[in-house]
Order: C-alpha cells, then sequence, then structure tokens
C-alpha cells in the first residue's frame, strides 16, 4: 500500500488517538511460531477508536498491509499534520462508522511501528534482532493479534477487515478462528501470492540485500540500505498502480524541464514521483521489516496450511458471513483470484457477498476514496450487526 | 412490488433457501427476506444494481448467472429464481438443467412472445414486433430468444421435468397491478410464469 494518507474531505475525522503497547509471551511463556521458532516477549502496538458496547458485540478489528501500521485513523496531537492511513474509511459516520463501532488495529509482527520485530531489542544479545528474528507467517500475525484481544477480553469479532497482506489475515482469522469472527471482509487480496507477486517481492528483497549498507541486516548502528528500500519501493509503488492510473497520472510529461537532458537525472514525472516515494519510504520503514512481511506474504497459502492442497477444504470450518471486493484494475491481486475464493466458499454454504468494482486506479484503489466502497462495507456492517443482535 | 414477482412471491414457503438469479435492485429478495423470511441470495451482473442490494442489507454476488450457478452443490437451494430473463440467455437449456442441479424447484418467468399483439405486428406491419414490453429493435434488443407459453410447456416436457405451477398474466412489465388469463394463454398473456420440478418433484 502507498502513501496515500488523505484527508477525509469533509473535515470529519475520528479526533485524538492514542498508540497503547501490550507486552506477553514472556519467559518461559514463549509464543511458538508456524516455522517452531520460540518468540519472547512480545510487544504489540495498536490503537482504538469508538466506544466498546455493554455486551462487547460491536468489535471491528482492522489489519493493515505492508506498509501500514496501528495508527488506521484519527491524529496523534492538535497538530499533527497527517491522519491515520484509512482516515478516509474509519470515523464518524464513514465506512466504518465509529459512532457505532469500537475498531482495533493493530501494528503487525514483524513490523517497526511498535510491535516486535526485527528492529526490536533481542533480549539475548540485548541487540535489535536484525536477521535473528525469526521468519514469521500471516498465521502468527494472528495469533498475536489474537492474544491482544484475549488480553482485552473480546471475545467475539463484529467483523475483522483488511485489504492485501491485511486481507491475508482476515482470511486467516475466519479459518484459524471461526467461533470468533461473525464476519469477515476481504479486500483486494488472495488466498495465496501468484508467481507475479512473489517475483516483484523478491526483487524488493534482493534491492534490500544488495545495498552495500545492508551488513546482513546488521545495520542499526550505521548506516542504513535506504537505496535498497527505496529501490523496493518504487517497484512495489509501481505494482500498485495500474497502466490506465499511470497513463493519466503521468503520461509521459517531464518534471520541472522542457526538454530531455540527455543523462540520467529524472525527466519524466513518473522517474521524479517514484524517487520520491522511495526516499519518503525510507524515513518511516525498516528495510528488514519489509523482508519479513513480504515473505510472510508470499509464504501464505491456505490450500497447503488449512486445505491440503485444496482452497474449498481451506474453508470449510468458516462460520463468518463474508463480503470479498476486487478491482478492475489490480493487477497484483487480480479479479480471478477473488473470484476464486468466493467460489470455495460458496462450495461450503458460506454467506458470501463479492463485487468487483471499477476502478482505475490498481491494487492501491481499496485505499483511496471510494463511494462504492464504503457504502457496501457501511451496509454489509450494519447488516451483519443487526442479523448478530437479532440472534442473541 | 411489480404484479410478476407478487405471483412468484406467492409460491415461496417460508423459511426456504431461495437463489434469485439476475436479482436486479433485490426488490423481490428483500419482500421474501421480510414477509416470508427465507435465505436469499441474489446474483446480479451490474455493480450499482448490487450496491442497491447491499442498500438492502442483501447477501448478493456480482457476476454472470451462468457461470455463478456453477459453484453450487447439488440441491444448496429449495428454489431458484429465474426471472424475465430466460429470454436473454445464450444456452437456455443448459441453463434450466443447471437450475434443477442446484435447486430442488425453479420459478422461471418471460414474456410470451404469441401474445396477439405482438403476432398482428408481424402479420400487417411486417416489422419485428415492438411494444412496452419489448421496447427494443431487432439490432439492440438484449432478448435473443423468442419464447412463447406453448414452445415453453414443450421444452419442459421434452427435458423430463414437471410443471408444477402455471400462471399467466397479462400486465405491463413494472406494473404493480395485472390479471390472471386462464382461457387462451398463450394468445393473451402478456407474461407466462411457471413453477417446475424434476421428474418426481411433487408439488
Amino acid at each position: 500500500m502507498s502513501e496515500y494518507i488523505e484527508h477525509d474531505r469533509a473535515g470529519i475525522s475520528v479526533g485524538i488517538v492514542e498508540k497503547k503497547f501490550y507486552t506477553f509471551a514472556a519467559p518461559p511463556d514463549e509464543l511458538v511460531l508456524e516455522s517452531g521458532a520460540r518468540l519472547s516477549p512480545i510487544t504489540v502496538a495498536y490503537e482504538t477508536m469508538g466506544a466498546l458496547n455493554d455486551d462487547k458485540s460491536n468489535v471491528v478489528l482492522i489489519a493493515h498491509a505492508l506498509s501500514g501500521d496501528s495508527h488506521v485513523a484519527g491524529y496523534y496531537s492538535e497538530n499533527d499534520p497527517k491522519p491515520g492511513w484509512w482516515d478516509i474509511m474509519v470515523g464518524p459516520g464513514k465506512g466504518i462508522d465509529t459512532d457505532k463501532y469500537f475498531v482495533i488495529c493493530t501494528n503487525v509482527l514483524g513490523g517497526c511501528m511498535g510491535t516486535t520485530g526485527p528492529c526490536s531489542l533481542n533480549p539475548a544479545t540485548a541487540r535489535p534482532y536484525g536477521l535473528d528474528f525469526p521468519v514469521v507467517t500471516i498465521g502468527d500475525m494472528v495469533k498475536v493479534q489474537k492474544a491482544l484481544l484475549d488480553h482485552l477480553g473480546i471475545i467475539k469479532l463484529l467483523a475483522v477487515i483488511g485489504g492485501s497482506i491485511g486481507g491475508m489475515q482476515v482470511i486467516e482469522w475466519a479459518i484459524s478462528y471461526p467461533e470468533m469472527v461473525a464476519s469477515a471482509i476481504m479486500l483486494a487480496t488472495t488466498t495465496r501470492h501468484s508467481a507475479l507477486a512473489i517475483a516483484f517481492n523478491e526483487i524488493g528483497r534482493q534491492a534490500i540485500m544488495s545495498d552495500p549498507n545492508f551488513n546482513k541486516g546488521d545495520y542499526y548502528n550505521g548506516p542504513k540500505p535506504d537505496l535498497g528500500l527505496a529501490l523496493a519501493r518504487m517497484v512495489g509503488h509501481v505494482t500498485y498502480l495500474s497502466d490506465d492510473a499511470m497513463r493519466s497520472k503521468f503520461g509521459r510529461r517531464l518534471q520541472d524541464r522542457e526538454s530531455l537532458s540527455f543523462d540520467f537525472d529524472a525527466n519524466f514525472q513518473v522517474e521524479s514521483y517514484l524517487r520520491y516515494q522511495g526516499s519518503k519510504f525510507v524515513q518511516r520503514f525498516d528495510a528488514n521489516s519489509f523482508l519479513y512481511i513480504t515473505k510472510a506474504a508470499d509464504y501464505f497459502d491456505v490450500r497447503r496450511q488449512h486445505g491440503n492442497d485444496s482452497e474449498v477444504e481451506a474453508f470449510a470450518g468458516v462460520k463468518a458471513k463474508v463480503l470479498v471486493i476486487s478491482f478492475t484494475s489490480d493487477w497484483l491481486y487480480p479479479t480471478y483470484q477473488s473470484r476464486g475464493m468466493v467460489k470455495a466458499m460458496k462450495k461450503n454454504g458460506l454467506d458470501v457477498s463479492f463485487c468487483e468494482i471499477e476502478a482505475k486506479c490498481g491494487h492501491d484503489a481499496f485505499l483511496l476514496p471510494n463511494e462504492r466502497q464504503s457504502t457496501l462495507i457501511n451496509r454489509f456492517l450494519k447488516r451483519v450487526y443487526e442479523e448478530e443482535s437479532d440472534a442473541l | 412490488m411489480r404484479y410478476d414477482l407478487q405471483v412468484i412471491a406467492s409460491w415461496i414457503k417460508p423459511g426456504s433457501r431461495v437463489l434469485d438469479l439476475g436479482c436486479g435492485e433485490g426488490e423481490l429478495l428483500l419482500y421474501l427476506k421480510k414477509e416470508k423470511a427465507v435465505k436469499g441470495t441474489g446474483i446480479e451482473s451490474s455493480e450499482a444494481k448490487v450496491e442497491k442490494c447491499f442498500e438492502k442489507g442483501l447477501q448478493v454476488l456480482q457476476g454472470d448467472i451462468t457461470e455463478e450457478v456453477r459453484d453450487y452443490p447439488d440441491n444448496t437451494f429449495d428454489y431458484v429464481i429465474l426471472s424475465q430473463t430466460l429470454q436473454q440467455v445464450l444456452k437456455p437449456d443448459m441453463l434450466i438443467k443447471e437450475l434443477l442441479r442446484v435447486g430442488k424447484k425453479i420459478i422461471v418467468s418471460f414474456p410470451n412472445f404469441s401474445y396477439w399483439s405482438i403476432r398482428l405486428q408481424i402479420l400487417f406491419f411486417g416489422y419485428a414486433p415492438k411494444n412496452q414490453q419489448l421496447p427494443y429493435e431487432w439490432y439492440n434488443t438484449p432478448n435473443i430468444r423468442i419464447i412463447t407459453i406453448k414452445d415453453f410447456r414443450r421444452f419442459v416436457r421434452e427435458t423430463g421435468c414437471r410443471v408444477l405451477k402455471e400462471v399467466d398474466i397479462n400486465t405491463h412489465s413494472h406494473d404493480l397491478q395485472g390479471k390472471i388469463v386462464s382461457f387462451l394463454p398463450n394468445l393473451r398473456a402478456t407474461y407466462g410464469i411457471f413453477l417446475v420440478g424434476r421428474r418426481n418433484e411433487k408439488s
């Protein structure tokens, strides 16, 4: 996902939010990861918005994608220049209405925005983990979220919502904790990466690892592999857009010049834009986290992890009502992948709704203002909330 | 609600599982959900209409009806409704067979092309018929199948299914009122509505 953090056009905001932390898995209760490795302790950064109702039946968990964090909406202070990454969707009266729902968003395991990850201190060495951090999976990320909810005393989720890698966590939630998840909203996501998606992630990882400053991931006390990370971001960013979006946004327009320079400066707007995106990203993101989170996404495969190689079997135990949304110009997780998982859900008799939204802006469409997406999510949540209340 | 949809709704038993193909803005499904407590699913190709269904709190899938029905296991639904869509389907025989696999009973309605005024238009004017129910020219009509009530009865017989109920009506599309035509329906009815079951299905 990209740097789109947009201010709500109507100026409506959930207001001031606060990042909180919960630490668990202190020795000897280490968290056993899918790889078999043990991790201890684990801190999870999270933010909440809205009010928890008396019977705790209005909890919505939002899962972020590659470069997001727990700061989904609102501002940290009065003078905070930027709201959270999905401020257009989360707030009073918005798609995910904080007047009705209690929203929780955590930073993923392996991330670099407060939750334990490769830049955290390894208690065994008192230095940052770097590549000593164990490889984590989407399942491990979800286990950490589950531990936080247990701590908060939440036993039922009205909905789990996420796009892209966040959508993978939603799928994992619905499969791993069927009794706990009343509904699951999966946006622009997939049950397993295509070779194309893995290929682009691998290019990004190679860019980081071949940066002279990478130093086998142990760069926290010296210069960082900024060039590699920026390059990884540039590649990623292209995959989040679309031919259509790039044509209308940049075309072949030149940046601050009338003619070609006949050297390797950024002549075209698109070049300068990508360089800017790359340089902005390195200021806030850890290169090792990029490696770990993209690896977790590449490893995610519901057929292998949950279904004996069958997508239908993988969804067999799911009880959640599901909403799947794809976008016409998303070539990273194209509609056929969403339709494939909808098909597997239908074969299991699940209550699944699906819509492919016409959008020009590629994979990132789920992060951008989109009336239709907001309406679909809002009305789906309303329906599930009413049906859940009726069932009580 | 449109008169033909009222007829269809009157055939659905409360608490049934219903699939509405080409559900449009979800008018029928909403009525069935509220009045008959059905567990309803809609399939609709238009994104804008899908959104309308969401606004009504319905479960709906955007897609092509022929593709979407294939995914369901046998007997997933008590009723599958194909309302005023059969005349637009490329392979009606294949579709009906598939519908009778996923649904125990199917409800099919279509405009009757042997309605007397249509016959007269061809007889006297020699042009492809156009009227309120069929407002298109030959070159832009989505109605690629010419079906009459007698044709459909024969089709059901030949495919080894049973007509469990038949009501032929005279109405105008989107009209809220209509009347049932019992005398010479193939000539006097604008729409045929059929409840069809498998050979051994009881009505």
